[in-house]
């Protein structure tokens, strides 16, 4: 930096030019980002304030509130909260406890890193529409549907085929399953990476002082993977928190709004009802929740010390 | 461990891998079989994995009819557009976080970091009001434009650890020597950040290809839908006709695959860059 410092005073043309570099640098993505991200944000709030009317011409009343107290006195809404709750729950820790199984085991073996690698990871690239309709299909309520025939046949567990889609416990069963058989992939390769990180020395260190496998584990893996760890945990929770393509794909919220998550209701009640004030509301709501729990997270989760 | 032991370990944890990588790949297999099944063997029972008598038919009628050639078309452009523009801009946006200073610099990369946080859905009403406003529904514009503000932030968050790594010594001396920061951006540091582009492209790319719920917000006109909205129509469309369905998918989804195959360490390293370092 030094021959700026130097070259600076000597030619003030050249200067000027450089206090504008920065701002010609960040222009195009500022813009965008301020214009259809920052200003979005800042507009669903205040559109959240309103009976919105999305209607050319109609008054639309300031309503304050009323929105947000609306949605705590709706059943929907609570219904709504408690399946993303679950799913979350549900989904994060069976992600994370098999992916975890998964990368040590590849950790450990000889070959064919690479190819299982691969497997794994496919249904992680495939679109959400197309795993979401797979699984619409394999939970065919039928027996043809090939989930109902291998609990009928193959592991004779159900006598009868289950009406998957069409009832509120089982549907939430098949779009917990797809999101655990979707993110496995996505948490194992985060896992195989650190994994692969920890110097052997280490675990030898630990062999010498006599501690066997399930000591090492969690004496010398987990914690040298905690920063992983908690990245892999924060990132689930919000994901697990934002479903929504599955749901709305594999039952639309229906029956009568059982398996409804907090994004198809307020997807819903916005482009389907068009009551857009609630829809944002209920957009802030969960952007509130998801805020506070991954501060929390990352406050409390965080190890101060640098390993 | 001894020989014989190390052996049957192995043994065990492959046995359970491939256990494991079943169950991943049998819905593909599923997929697949359907796609070139009939229509009359789609439901039957016991469903088959082997179809009695395969055939091409639902991939040409996938192709033919529904306009699917055009949203394969509409997906491509929207989905090359937003990676080279999101690339390039976020490029020079998390350029300017790594060596300048400016007014407001931390504050506006506190925002970016919150938007990393929050649901792009979230802002979906709002973004539909102001595409709307700005004439841009039922435009594949207003698809880009959108897709470029929600794949910035991370694109950018991306790039500036990158760029922070690069040497700044090699910069000093194009400056000593009278040159630009462009000239430095365009002739230094985007050649040596090949690997951090190629990760940042190929998840922009994906991430248009495959979005779904703002394409089928602000898209009402059936000439511009994109695959993912186009699929999920069709399958609304032809409720049983599964053989059709997933012909639409398979053909949509082998582009990524292929994609992902050839270029897996860009991937992985894009997964693994932020993560491990904690």
């Amino acid at each position: 930096m030094r021959s700026l410092s130097i070259a600076a005073p000597t030619s003030p043309p050249k200067r000027r030019h450089l206090f504008l570099t920065p701002y010609l640098f960040i222009l195009p993505a500022a813009l965008l980002f301020i214009v259809f991200m920052l200003y979005p944000l800042v507009d669903a709030f205040r559109i959240s304030l309103y009976d919105w009317k999305i209607v050319p011409g109609a008054n639309s009343p300031f309503v304050g509130l009323d929105n947000y107290t609306r949605a705590f006195q709706d059943d929907v809404f609570w219904i709504a909260l408690r399946n993303t709750v679950l799913y979350t729950v549900v989904t994060v820790p069976a992600q994370m406890i098999l992916a975890m199984l998964v990368a040590l085991a590849l950790d450990a073996v000889p070959r064919g890193r690479v190819f299982f690698r691969v497997l794994y990871y496919l249904p992680v690239i495939t679109s959400w529409v197309v795993v979401s309709l797979l699984f619409k299909y394999m939970f065919d309520s039928t027996e043809a549907g090939i989930i109902n025939y291998f609990f009928m046949r193959i592991v004779p567990v159900l006598h009868e085929p289950v009406p998957w889609l069409r009832e509120a416990g089982p549907a939430l069963i098949a779009i917990m399953a797809l999101g655990v058989w979707k993110g496995i992939g996505w948490s194992m390769v985060i896992f195989l990476a650190a994994l692969q990180g920890i110097p052997h020395e280490l675990h030898e260190a630990a062999m010498i002082d006599g501690a066997n496998g399930w000591q090492r584990f969690w004496n010398v893996t987990i914690p040298l993977m905690r920063p992983t760890i908690v990245f892999v945990l924060v990132l689930l929770i919000i994901g697990g928190f934002n479903v929504f393509i599955s749901v709305y794909l594999m039952t639309g919220g229906n029956p009568v709004h059982r398996t409804e998550t907090m994004l198809t209701y307020m997807y819903n009640e916005s482009f389907n009802f068009l009551e857009f004030g609630y829809g944002a509301a209920l957009s802030y709501i969960l952007a509130a929740i998801i805020f506070v729990i991954s501060f929390i997270q990352l406050k409390v989760l965080r190890n101060p010390v640098e390993v | 461990m001894p020989r014989s032991a190390r052996i049957f370990s192995n043994t065990l944890l492959y046995t359970a891998l491939a256990l494991g990588a079943l169950v991943m790949i049998i819905p593909f297999l599923y997929m697949l079989s359907t796609a070139f099944k009939g229509q009359v063997y789609v439901l039957e029972v016991p469903p088959s994995f082997l179809p009695e008598q395969p055939t091409v038919q639902n991939f040409i009628d996938a192709w033919q009819s529904n306009n699917f050639s055009r949203y394969f078309g509409n997906s491509l452009l929207v989905a090359v557009a937003t990676t080279a523009l999101s690339t390039l801009v976020s490029a020079m946006f998390a350029y300017a976080f790594a060596r300048f200073n400016f007014i407001g610099k931390n504050l506006l990369f506190y925002a970016v970091l919150l938007t990393l946080m929050l649901p792009n859905l979230m802002l979906i009403i709002p973004e539909f009001i102001l595409v709307k406003n700005l004439g841009l529904r039922n435009n594949l514009i207003g698809l880009v434009i959108v897709y470029l503000a929600f794949s910035i932030p991370l694109n950018t968050f991306l790039l500036r650890g990158f760029f922070e790594g690069l040497p700044r010594e090699l910069e000093e001396a194009v400056l000593i020597d009278g040159g630009s920061y462009w000239t430095i951006f365009s002739r230094i540091v985007l050649p040596l950040s090949t690997p951090a582009l190629a990760t940042v492209a190929i998840f922009t790319f994906l991430f248009a290809w495959d979005e779904f719920t703002w394409a089928l917000t602000a898209i009402d006109d059936p000439a511009s839908r994109t695959l993912p909205v186009a699929i999920a129509t069709f399958q609304g469309q032809h409720l049983t006709q599964w053989g059709l369905v997933f012909a639409a998918s398979l053909i949509a989804i082998a582009p990524v695959i292929l994609v992902f195959i050839t270029l897996q360490r860009y991937f992985i390293k894009g997964l693994t860059q932020g993560a491990v370092r904690g």
